[in-house]
């Protein structure tokens, strides 16, 4: 049957996510290392899980990786395959995850590049390397409320042009503003954690 | 001495042609299409949200609504990813009965395309002759698992329950009538001169412009890309089947057409391997009663008719719920490219374009 | 004085109340046919296999609430449809159901009058249609509709050029303007002129696809256009007899071609006596089902064909059809003179 709707325990919320870093036998593959060469600075972690390779990524190295990671012929990460945001609220580093999935369809194969950032820092746009992250980072905007500095259309794009909130985050009442709305529609999130932490006390 | 200024109409939420509920804005300069605004989100109903508060079982019919033309196609997907994290083998026969599955939606869902995209250009016949061909796919998806249209179809693991006795010759014989269909659609529209007008020099854009804009399936293999998860990076019984992938050579909406009926072709040839190959065994692996796969997050993709499907899921391993749920969905990706190919064609391509991208609301907009 | 006036106002009556009860089961004929194409079975309900759907339809449409947009020129948005119809009502003048025949102790003549300019009435009256399209959208008051028509009327002056064309050919070929000689004419030469002059029926048959705003060339009133056409601000009856003004368009384009191409009353082979057991139909009735043999292939090719876009549909009739039937034109000036 289902599971107790909206309010998820509040107890032990995961402080981040699991990344295991690879075994040591494990072989690197030749588009790490070179990325690690290429761009020195730009691999700040690396995790291997069920097969997939995750680089993360500093903020201020990012736009350089995606670049190098794009040009070089051993990488030619030229398909981007999804751009898509986590949100780790209790996380001191930062809350969000923002992810970008690479393809090469000339050497097939992927990776995962991860950046790691705070509520209010500022992401560059890879829009100018990967023209297929306009729609995909709107959506992070719309869905999360990061900021992509550079990106040539900033909007919402799901919901109304207008909307107050970032609906997939994780304070975000799943069922909405609902009649709060109606009351006060610029200001209903804020309406809603005052009574939220009035029911508190 | 005379001002001209530009058109703007608005293509709205309501159209016969848009296929859902699309908005689409277009600066007219005259009759050509100087610039295109897609909006979307009318049909967003916060699936991703949802799935942060159901079960990984349940998760599985949420699936099922977003692309709902294709929905055993999302169902797979899904189920695939999750037993990515758990570890969990799928046995062979349930491979199988997933793929004749799969190839049958790939044919339901182009059955359905290629009735609406030759509808909008004028020839409402190929229409009801397509859905005629889609009623027997979704009379043998009843037979199976009692939907037909969202079906809920899948399990983590496997299947719900084996096919029917007799299913897989009603398979065999599906495929024979099909191939005579194809043959009659191909017959009613690929050399006709007025579909050729309508269509060749529609649309066209190159290889590599398509896939930095994030084209996918047909609509990136008419531009002579051959990228397709099922030979890429093979899943299910794919790995198995013999088959070919069409690629086009212009990028026109010719080419993803031609692209399209090729790929009815390789349908029911897989269709026809899988089934006369069905091993035995059983329809579900061992799973645990509670699915909380270990923290972790992994992508998955396959192939859905639309292009690349995939799934990001992380799990926090405590909760029974998904910690994220990422769809990636193909018609969005290919949506986007959208203002790109309508630039600089007249106001009646649009509506063309639109149907050879081929979309389907429900994915766009989660 | 009964043969000066009740006659033709017998046949008069007749012609009009046939022709608008034929154009309104025209609209349940396409229905039907297009559904067998398809095949499903279209209107079943209204009477046996649906045949009183026209009936319904026109019962609906009367008690339709009557809007007229509140800017729009009342008179003209009035008049328009009208317009569209009277035409294609009054051709039915010149044109020959059937010869002399020996009725009630006269001799009747199966039309109502044989105007020695008859080929040249019909063209003149049918380009009177166009002014109903473009009041059509000048009444209505909203942009869109107005561009609509204008583009429609353009499709519809495009097209009469190749077909006035192909009409004087046959004319050429005939020696008379006049419909029933035309008629005689090919009784006279053993053969009819669909087959002396293909080219020019293939141009006739197109072009009056075009001029009915038939598919392959209906852009301008399909709904995937996003303007919605010349009639977007028309409901109930007056859109109607739009549609019913196209219907009867068909029906003069088809009786046309009869009568120039296919001999219109003529039995196949009427020289040839051993065929003489075919004179057990009546002339009349030869002529109505070779009008309806027409009627069907354009309901065929409705069903069948998608739709041209508009740029490459002026582009086939201006740069096409048109120098397609001068030459057709010419060559047959210089056979005639050389042959015949």
């Amino acid at each position: 049957m289902a599971d107790a709707p909206e309010h998820a325990p509040k107890a032990a919320a995961p402080t981040g996510p699991v990344e295991p870093a690879p075994p040591a036998d494990a072989a690197i593959p030749a588009f790490i290392t070179a990325l690690q060469n290429g761009v020195s600075g730009s691999v700040a972690q690396l995790s291997l899980y069920l097969g997939d390779w995750t680089v993360v990524v500093p903020v201020s190295h990012l736009l350089q990786a995606s670049q190098f990671l794009h040009d070089n012929a051993g990488c030619a990460f030229d398909y981007l395959s999804d751009l898509t945001a986590v949100d780790w609220p209790p996380r001191a580093e930062g809350r969000f995850d923002v992810i970008y999935m690479l393809y090469s369809t000339r050497h097939r194969h992927r990776v995962r590049v991860k950046v790691k950032v705070a509520e209010n820092t500022p992401v560059p746009s890879v829009t100018s390397i990967w023209p297929a992250a306009n729609w995909l980072e709107r959506e992070v905007y719309d869905m999360f409320g990061v900021n992509f500095s550079g990106h040539p259309d900033r909007r919402r794009i799901l919901m109304p042009e207008d909307w107050q909130g970032y609906p997939q985050r994780k304070d975000y009442p799943l069922e909405g503003p609902g009649e709060l709305l109606m009351e006060n529609p610029i200001d209903w999130l804020k309406l809603r954690q005052a009574r939220e932490e009035a029911d508190i006390e | 001495m005379f001002d001209t200024s530009e058109l703007v109409i608005n293509m709205g939420p309501q159209h016969p042609s848009t296929h859902g509920v699309l908005r689409v804005i277009l600066r007219l300069d005259g009759e050509k299409v100087v610039d295109a605004e897609v909006v979307i989100g009318y049909l967003h109903r916060g699936i991703e949200k949802l799935s942060e508060n159901r079960n990984w079982t349940q998760i599985v019919l949420l699936t099922d609504r977003m692309d709902y033309v294709a929905a055993a196609t999302s169902n797979v997907g899904y189920c695939e990813t999750v037993e990515k994290l758990l570890n969990v083998e799928v046995p062979r026969r349930a491979q199988y009965v997933r793929t004749i599955l799969m190839e049958l939606q790939r044919i339901a869902s182009h059955c359905l395309w290629v009735g609406t995209h030759a509808m909008d250009i004028g020839a409402m016949t190929v229409f009801l002759y397509a859905f005629r061909e889609r009623e027997l796919i979704l009379d043998l998806f009843e037979e199976f698992c009692g939907a037909r249209l969202t079906y809920n179809s899948m399990r983590i693991g496997g299947l719900p329950q084996d096919i029917p006795p007799g299913w897989d010759k009603k398979v065999l014989a599906f495929c024979d009538i099909m191939d005579g269909k194809i043959d009659e659609y191909e017959t009613l529209l690929t050399h006709n001169r007025i579909w050729l007008e309508r269509t060749k020099g529609i649309g066209v854009i190159s290889g590599p412009e398509a896939i930095g804009l994030g084209l996918c399936g047909p609509a990136l293999r008419g531009s002579g890309v051959a990228r397709d998860v099922r030979k890429d990076e093979p899943y299910s019984a794919y790995a198995e089947m013999d088959f070919d992938v069409p690629v086009g050579v212009q990028g026109d909406t010719y080419d993803r057409y031609l692209v399209r009926m090729e790929e009815f072709r390789q349908s029911l040839r897989i269709i026809r391997q899988a089934t006369q190959g069905i091993p035995e065994g059983p329809i579900v692996g061992k799973v645990p009663r509670l699915i909380k796969p270990a923290a972790g997050e992994t992508y998955h993709a396959i192939e859905s008719p639309k292009g690349e499907l995939g799934y990001f899921i992380v799990s926090d391993g405590k909760s029974t719920n998904p910690y994220r749920f990422r769809v990636r969905p193909p018609s969005f990706c290919n949506l986007q490219g959208l203002p790109r190919l309508v630039r600089g064609h007249l106001v009646a391509d649009v509506v063309a374009l639109i149907g050879s991208i081929d979309i389907v609301l429900g994915e766009v907009d989660r | 004085m009964i043969d000066q006036f009740l006659i033709p106002l017998i046949k008069i009556l007749i012609v009009l109340n046939a022709t608008l009860v034929g154009v309104s089961y025209m609209t349940l004929l396409e229905r039907k046919v297009i559904a067998w194409v398809q095949s499903r079975l279209g209107p079943m309900r209204v009477g046996p296999q649906g045949v009183l759907q026209p009936i319904a339809d026109a019962v609906k449409l009367m008690l339709k609430e009557d809007i007229t947009p509140t800017k729009a020129d009342r008179w003209v948005f009035t008049a328009a449809p009208v317009i569209s119809m009277v035409p294609a009502l009054i051709v039915y003048a010149v044109i020959p159901f059937g010869p002399t025949v020996h009725l009630f102790g006269r001799d009747v003549s199966l039309y109502i009058t044989d105007v020695n300019v008859g080929l040249l009435y019909i063209v003149s009256v049918a380009s009177v249609g166009v002014y109903g399209i473009i009041l059509a959208g000048y009444a209505s008051n909203s942009k869109f509709p107005l561009l609509a028509s204008l583009r429609a009327s353009a499709q519809l002056i495009s097209y009469e050029i190749a077909v006035t064309m192909t009409l004087v050919s046959v004319i050429l070929v005939a020696g008379s303007l006049s419909m029933v000689s035309i008629v005689n004419a090919q009784y006279n030469s053993r053969v009819w002129f669909g087959f002396v002059q293909p080219v020019a029926f293939v141009i006739f048959f197109i072009g009056s696809l075009a001029e009915t705003n038939r598919a392959p060339f209906d852009l301008p009133e399909a709904e995937q256009e996003l303007t919605g056409g010349f009639h977007t601000e028309y409901s109930g009856m007056r859109f109607a007899l739009f549609f019913l003004a196209e219907y009867a368009n068909m029906i003069v384009v088809s009786s046309v071609a009869t009568t120039l191409f296919f001999g219109g009353w003529l039995r196949p082979f009427p020289n040839v006596s051993a065929l003489h057991f075919l004179g057990v139909v009546p002339s009349w009735m030869w002529f109505l089902i070779k009008s309806f043999v027409f009627l069907y292939i354009f309901i065929w090719v409705r069903a069948t064909l998608p739709r041209y876009r508009y740029d490459q549909l002026m582009r086939l009739g201006w740069k096409v059809l048109i120098p397609l039937a001068i030459a057709n034109l010419v060559v047959t000036g210089i056979v005639k003179v050389m042959l015949f």
